[in-house]
């Protein structure tokens, strides 16, 4: 990168957030807090049952209560849709069963909280109230929980009409894993049990619709990570034209991965809106969010690694059954980011596991922050700390005998991305990673410790783990950076921003080019009537691909800035300079051109020629195509004590050390560290949505489901290592999930090493002090 | 249950009146009635502490309380905090210790470490961290939330 490009005046500083004044003022606006004229409140009629036929619906006691206006079902939207179902599937070769949502339940439902109906009424209050005057006659049916049940012979369908469970199968492979195995001198072998929960944005989802009969227009302000994705939905469901729907996302409070799928909720009030011709508003309540909102669960992993006398490993392979739920919102992506994500770190030749993706009568299974990296991770991990503790190598050891040194880099893996792009690790030190993380966490001087804490009878361990992330997955997203005639910068972007500091990070990257000041900066996310292209928010993906192309814009409109200046101010391009509203000739302060009036220059004049040969308006729009993933990387190292009378396990210390390439933002960046780390603590110890095994949910509360609060949060030390990727002008990786990736692997491989004294062996995820108190207590009993 | 009671309510220092439902509770009040939807929903059942607002000058989950039962009382919500555009400590140590991030959870963050920081002037990181347990985050992790807490206390010390 040319270093004029980024002279470092806010790119790479820990300039404040331009989203905070409003968030701290209670003057944002999120979905929730849109009032529009005339506007009714939506309330959406669900499932009790995991699977049942659907008999008949009785909506006459509901219809005749004061203040309802419309009880609609799947007959009732039909003759207004032009498709009747979400059809979101990823592609893939994989697939074995279509299971795209109905619009909404017709005949048969296949999950407890599924959506059957819709009140609207001139309140929520009134809507909630008809929901219970619907009476359903429902025919319960055998239901099936479990994603290993569900695949065996006889198991009960998830629905009726499919000849079994098993939705897609596939093998991520390379090398010749069979003949590694067959000769290896050693070989160890686990079952896993993984299990993450939702995604629990504390804002739930939600939608207002609004269809405007003179312009026959729909506009949807949703509290979505995917805004033109759900535009092209609309466009397909409600058979309309592009240009006749708009999708607006307000502010958006968090997202963590279910926001980016596309719902029947905001399908049906749009659907709605446009029947009844009155705005419509549905917000989803956490009761919902636990029974409608697509989660990561189980899944279960039969593993084997194979190494040499010294550990180093000559092969994995394995099979898994992956939890999919009941219907397909997304793709096949969570199982295999998983599967991709084991051996990432490791010079590995040889790999081969074979996955089974089962329905369930469950909500459907969508990436959540991490997006199933954090089991391939735990997999790895779990496999390296079995070999080193039989071989009797130190468990840093063996992994520096396998992590890909700097010398290979950039490093083809022999596998393709789940798009078929070939998987280059373009930068990075892995090892120099690792040891930076050891050395802040004490690693080597902790077996002292231990013995220490032993002989007063208290039992800690350390543990760790190493992980690379794919980051900023293609093919494109979309900037558009415009100097208005006021002289404010607009930044238009389909990157939405959900709570990562979108808006500051383009703002910033912008400022970089065009006068340095974020004030004079402003930032629309997600916002399909001001570009018409984008992908959204997901795969920790917003500055790599969004800030790439504001990047790119703002290169092109400082051009032309200095193009025009350079001309009127008779000065040298190279002596000219852009500060805050104006652009100046060096050392001359009193010799400057404002950008407002350079603005108004490439607007035009009638009859008179643009200035300096220049094409008309200061904007462009770029959107870089970038196909290859930029790989970060990192290691954490946790250090725990447990209570081995109660189980409770108390994490000491946090060690994360990670390299997401050039840092535009060092304050986000560690923002985004820590948060993710506060999840992947959570997915370690708290976290599980429990089913019953008639797939009716049990954690459907947040006493039920436990999220980490502030006392439980340990103390984190962070270590930045700045590998610029080749892949984006900007050098920048992903940050977004890298905190969760490796935090649970290593407080459970923590947690296997404070328990060492009684050779206990973790192979679960989430595990609770009930669960490790028993382990303690049956292996005291041997 | 769809009774009607008038409401007379001081809220940041500004009297409203307005009519409820008596099942209203009362942060819809606040954000539908009267348009304060600074105060924002999470759980709606007292858990995550978005919600919270101070009824009387103590912290109370307005998701857990209706609104008919704060006739005559004092509220102040996350709109009362600043003085116009000029912020208060502690959303200036919000903002300069990357204390927020989807900012959703923030307005109950805000009025509970109000109370905590009136009572307690000088807090530890503990006890900052128990004072905050009951307000759910998941962007931050804590960490900003914790240390913008600590720096506002010692911005307001600084102050009085």
């Amino acid at each position: 990168m040319n270093s004029s490009e980024t002279a470092g005046l806010v790119f790479g500083q820990s300039v404040k957030r331009v989203e905070d004044f409003d968030l701290l003022t209670g003057r944002a606006r999120f979905v929730d807090d849109l009032k529009l004229p005339g506007m009714l409140e939506a309330a959406v009629l669900r499932s009790p049952h995991g699977h049942a036929a659907i008999r008949g619906i009785d909506k006459t006691a509901a219809l005749a209560m004061p203040g309802v206006h419309a009880v609609l079902t799947l007959e009732d939207f039909r003759p207004h849709l032009a498709n009747d179902r979400l059809i979101v599937a990823l592609p893939s070769p994989a697939w074995k069963i279509d299971a795209n949502r109905p619009f909404l339940a017709g005949k048969e439902t296949v999950h407890v909280g599924e959506p059957i109906a819709l009140v609207i009424a001139d309140s929520r209050y009134i809507a909630e109230d008809a929901l219970a005057l619907i009476e359903v006659d429902f025919d319960p049916l055998p239901a099936i929980s479990d994603c290993k049940a569900a695949l065996e012979p006889g198991a009960p369908k998830t629905h009726l009409a499919n000849p079994n469970n098993l939705v897609a199968e596939f093998e991520v492979a390379y090398g010749d894993a069979a003949a590694v195995f067959a000769s290896a001198p050693h070989s160890f072998k686990l079952s896993l049990w993984q299990h993450r929960g939702g995604g629990h944005s504390i804002e739930c989802r939600g939608a207002v619709a609004s269809w405007n009969e003179m312009e026959q227009n729909l506009t949807l302000w949703s509290s979505t990570q995917t805004p033109h994705a759900g535009m092209r939905m609309l466009v397909d469901i409600l058979g309309l034209d592009d240009g006749q729907v708009r999708v607006i996302t307000p502010d958006v409070g968090g997202g963590f991965g279910p926001k980016l799928c596309f719902y029947q909720e905001e399908a049906a009030v749009a659907a709605a809106s446009r029947m009844l011709g009155r705005p419509i508003k549905w917000i989803e309540d956490r009761r919902e969010h636990f029974t409608s909102t697509t989660q990561e669960r189980d899944q279960y992993w039969e593993v084997e690694l194979a190494t040499d006398g010294e550990g180093h490993v000559l092969g994995l392979r394995g099979n898994m059954i992956h939890d999919h739920g009941a219907w397909t919102a997304r793709g096949i992506n969570v199982a295999y980011e998983a599967s991709q994500a084991v051996t990432m770190p490791y010079d590995i030749a040889a790999y081969s596991m074979k996955v089974r993706v089962a329905l369930t009568n469950k909500v459907p299974v969508s990436p959540v922050r991490g997006a199933g990296q954090p089991q391939g991770v735990f997999v790895m991990e779990r496999l390296l700390d079995k070999a080193a503790r039989t071989l009797g190598i130190d468990r840093a050891e063996i992994r520096r005998r396998n992590l890909i040194p700097a010398s290979k880099m950039p490093f083809t893996k022999p596998m393709k991305t789940r798009g078929g792009i070939q998987v280059l690790l373009d930068s990075g030190d892995y090892p120099k990673c690792q040891q930076a993380a050891l050395d802040k966490a004490g690693w080597d001087g902790f077996r002292a410790r231990q013995q220490a804490a032993l002989a007063e009878g208290r039992y800690i361990g350390i543990g760790m783990a190493n992980f690379v992330k794919g980051t900023g997955r293609g093919p494109f997203e979309g900037a558009t950076v415009r100097i208005g005639t006021s002289g404010k910068i607009q930044v238009h972007t389909g990157a939405a921003a959900m709570g990562q500091s979108t808006k500051t990070m383009m703002a910033q990257v912008v400022a970089e080019q065009l006068g340095a000041d974020m004030e004079n900066i402003t930032v629309t996310a997600g916002d399909t009537a001001t570009i018409g292209f984008g992908m959204g928010g997901y795969n920790s993906r917003q500055a790599v691909l969004a800030g790439s192309a504001a990047h790119l814009a703002s290169l092109v409109v400082r051009k032309k800035l200095l193009a025009v200046a350079s001309e009127v101010l008779e000065a040298a391009v190279d002596d000219l300079e852009i500060v805050g509203s104006d652009v100046r000739v060096k050392g001359v302060p009193d010799m400057k051109m404002g950008l407002r009036d350079i603005a108004k220059a490439l607007a035009g004049t009638p009859g008179f020629r643009l200035p300096a040969g220049q094409s008309p308006a200061l904007e462009a729009t770029e959107q870089p195509v970038i196909d290859g993933m930029a790989y970060a990387n990192g290691t954490a190292v946790a250090e725990v004590e447990i209570d081995i009378e109660t189980g409770l396990v108390e994490i000491h210390h946090l060690t994360l050390a990670h390299d997401c390439g050039r840092i535009i933002n060092p304050m986000i960046v560690d923002g985004q560290m820590v948060g993710g780390a506060a999840h992947g603590v959570g997915n370690a110890l708290f976290e599980w949505m429990g089913y019953d095994e008639n797939a009716q949910p049990i954690t459907t509360n947040y006493g039920e489901y436990l999220l980490i609060s502030a006392p439980e949060m340990p103390p984190i030390d962070l270590i930045h290592q700045e590998s610029p990727t080749p892949l984006n002008p900007l050098g920048v990786k992903g940050v977004g999930e890298c905190g969760v990736v490796p935090t649970a692997p290593a407080i459970i491989s923590a947690i296997e090493d404070a328990l060492s004294p009684f050779g206990l062996s973790m192979t679960r995820v989430p595990i609770t002090p009930a669960e490790i108190a028993a382990m303690i207590e049956e292996a005291q009993a041997k | 249950m769809t009774e009607m009671r008038k409401i007379s309510v001081k809220v940041n220092g500004k009297a409203y009146e307005a009519e409820a439902e008596v099942r209203m509770h009362l942060a819809d009040f606040l954000r539908q009635k009267l348009g304060l939807t600074g105060t924002h929903l999470g759980c709606e059942h007292g858990v995550c502490g978005a919600c919270t607002i101070l009824l009387d000058g103590r912290t109370a989950r307005s998701c857990l309380t209706l609104a008919v039962q704060v006739d005559g009382h004092e509220i102040m919500t996350i709109e009362g905090i600043a003085d116009g555009d000029t912020l208060h400590p502690l959303q200036e140590a919000f903002r300069d210790n990357h204390g927020l991030q989807c900012g959703f959870c923030t307005p109950g963050m805000l009025t509970t470490l109000i109370e905590l920081l009136r009572d307690n002037p000088d807090p530890t990181e503990e006890e900052v961290r128990i004072g905050i347990s009951g307000n759910l985050c998941r962007c931050t992790g804590y960490q900003g939330i914790v240390a913008a807490a600590l720096d506002a206390a010692k911005r307001m010390r600084a102050l009085s």
